[in-house]
């Protein structure tokens, strides 16, 4: 669900996200279309929607210091949210549930509601297709080595705005569908609804290792089991369940500054 | 340098008459805003210690606010007024018959929150740039849920309620202008010299023979204690308090202070937080409906905050380090300003 490229955090993931499930609403409740294509719209356009971002808040910071980035992120975060109050309303709103999402599937005598099938599968489909990018691409190299070096990427040729904006749509695309597939599995929208996700899935990519997907999947993995099993084994606890997240990162920080499957770099003079 | 002395004095016994006049004519409203402007300055000051000074990115500023807010707010009460509050739960007996005068409250809510800041420090402040951000933010956020959840000793969700206000103009802004001599004369000091060293480059200042952890960590428990000497005044100015008011949005109100009045520079932190309060506050009328007598525009609820997103937005895109930068405004460059002046108008007159 995460991805972080750039080396810098992009505290409007969470805004964006947002953005996919709202519009995602709108295109089937105002304009009445099938789940289907509402949902492929809004997957294109927030990945549109991304792409401007990175153009309007990082792009012209691109060299400067990384406090100012980071300003930049969450002063773009919070326009973005309280735009969504100014556009969308402070009223949270009901998310229509398809039908095929609904049904409820009898497996061995066990029953299960179909959505529950749906997102992992989706999640594992997105994720296939990630790492074939990524792995096995020219642009996904191209990434990789902006990733590790965006000076010495420069001089190998390579156009680093081109790839980075090309990194925001892939990464905004894929908080539509995580955005949309929350809407389906908590069916009432806010526009504030994406601080909390954005934060922990920026917890689960560090906890990952930046810039690392099967890290980010492992992080999203351990971050959410970690957060069902307190609640459900340590019950007295659960009014700490938004806390857990923070300890978790701040524990795998100071032992392994890298993430759980990044590599430690020193910084070189 | 005598010159300035003197100048300094005279601006501190004219700002002293200032207060007074302004205590006496403003109504009360105005002056609860001019109050609270005072303690955002005190916060301002505080984070730009970190963060302009240090460079230290720290974003937990609300949760050591909330830490000396509720510090301030069991120390002062009465125990009578403790006992009406936690109807749910009673406090805890250690703190139900605790009352202390205010400024031993103050001081009290400041060192608890620079003790909790020296805890928190010791392991963050190990981590750099965006994680250290993040761990920051997450602390506060963990410091916001323990409160929510510690039903004997903060009375949870419920919050408290009837904290007495001794917080006046004289408490606010006497605070402010102490803190702001004494963050010049930190910065001033050799310490000041080497928390810009580490901002300019921590490796470099490491090689110098600057021990990075231990001034890091000063840097970082002024500005927590700051933090909590701040909260303690806000709950005495509201009167009441709970876990939410202490939300992310606080820290990020801070945070629009300090880079809008230049990340290291005091007097622009001090402007701005005087500029960017009354602001908040009379930007209001974007939220409510405008009769403009002929035609009626609907006011548009979340405006205010939208505003406010851009111009930081603007400012860091356009001015990086804020709009006074490191600048900062001293008398020489007044009396520069002055000079510059006359010598325009006698080269106009000649020509």
């Amino acid at each position: 669900m995460v991805y972080g490229i750039l080396r810098l955090i992009n505290f409007a993931h969470g805004e964006v996200f947002m953005f996919g499930a709202y519009m995602a609403f709108f295109a089937m409740t105002s304009f009445g279309m099938p789940w289907y294509v509402a949902f492929i719209i809004a997957i294109l356009l927030t990945c549109i929607f991304g792409m401007l971002l990175e153009k309007a808040a990082y792009r012209p910071l691109r060299d400067a210091p990384r406090i100012s980035i980071m300003i930049s992120a969450i002063a773009a975060s919070f326009l973005i949210a309280n735009l969504g109050i100014v556009v969308f309303g402070g009223i949270p709103v009901t998310f229509p549930r398809p039908d095929i999402f609904n049904i409820r599937i009898v497996i061995g005598g066990v029953s299960i509601i179909s959505k529950a099938l749906f997102i992992p599968v989706i999640t594992a489909v997105v994720l296939m297709i990630l790492l074939y990018i990524v792995n096995h691409t020219k642009t996904g190299t191209a990434m990789r080595a902006v990733s590790k070096d965006y000076e010495v990427a420069r001089l190998m040729g390579i156009d680093v705005n081109r790839i980075i904006t090309f990194t925001f749509a892939i990464g905004s695309s894929l908080a539509a569908v995580g955005g949309i597939m929350w809407a389906l599995r908590f069916p009432a929208l806010i526009p504030f609804m994406g601080i909390m996700p954005g934060l922990k899935c920026f917890i689960a990519a560090v906890i990952g290792g930046i810039g690392n997907i099967k890290g980010a999947v492992l992080g999203g993995l351990l971050l959410g089991f970690g957060e069902i099993m307190i609640v459900a084994f340590l019950p007295e606890l659960s009014g700490y369940r938004d806390a857990f997240a923070f300890i978790f990162l701040i524990v795998i920080l100071l032992f392994k500054p890298a993430g759980l499957l990044g590599k430690n770099i020193a910084e070189k003079v | 340098m005598k010159r300035n002395n003197l100048l300094n004095i005279i601006a501190i016994i004219v700002f002293i008459a200032i207060l007074f006049i302004l205590n006496m004519t403003l109504d009360a409203y105005k002056l609860r805003i001019f109050n609270l402007a005072g303690i955002y300055v005190i916060l301002g000051l505080g984070l730009n210690l970190v963060n302009g000074f240090t460079g230290l990115f720290s974003l937990g500023h609300a949760g050591f606010m909330a830490i000396g807010a509720y510090t301030g707010a069991l120390l002062t009460m009465s125990p009578e007024m403790k006992e009406m509050t936690f109807f749910l739960e009673p406090i805890t007996p250690i703190l139900a018959n605790i009352q202390v005068p205010f400024p031993v409250a103050l001081i009290a809510a400041g060192v608890i929150a620079g003790a909790f800041g020296a805890l928190i420090g010791a392991p963050v402040l190990r981590l750099k740039d965006d994680y250290l951000a993040i761990a920051t933010l997450g602390f506060s956020e963990i410091i916001r849920i323990i409160l929510t959840n510690t039903q004997n000793i903060t009375n949870g969700a419920l919050g408290i309620k009837g904290i007495p206000g001794y917080t006046n103009i004289w408490w606010v802004w006497g605070i402010a202008l102490i803190t702001v001599i004494f963050m010049v004369l930190l910065i001033k000091s050799s310490y000041g010299k080497v928390f810009k060293a580490i901002r300019e480059d921590e490796i470099a200042a490491e090689a110098m023979g600057v021990n990075l952890f231990k001034h890091k960590m000063m840097s970082f428990v002024i500005g927590c204690a700051l933090a909590g000497i701040g909260g303690a005044l806000l709950g005495s100015l509201i009167g009441a308090i709970n876990p939410l008011l202490f939300r992310f949005l606080f820290t990020f109100n801070v945070l629009l202070i300090v880079v809008l009045g230049g990340m290291g520079s005091i007097t622009g932190t001090v402007l701005s937080a005087v500029v960017v309060t009354v602001m908040i506050e009379y930007l209001r009328v974007l939220d409510i409906d405008m009769n403009l007598g002929f035609i009626r525009i609907p006011g548009i609820p979340g405006l205010r905050m939208v505003v406010f997103s851009l111009i930081l937005l603007m400012v860091i895109l356009f001015y990086q380090r804020g709009i006074m930068g490191t600048n900062e405004i001293t008398w020489e460059k007044i009396f520069g300003l002055k000079n510059r002046i006359s010598n325009l108008i006698t080269r106009r007159k000649a020509s």
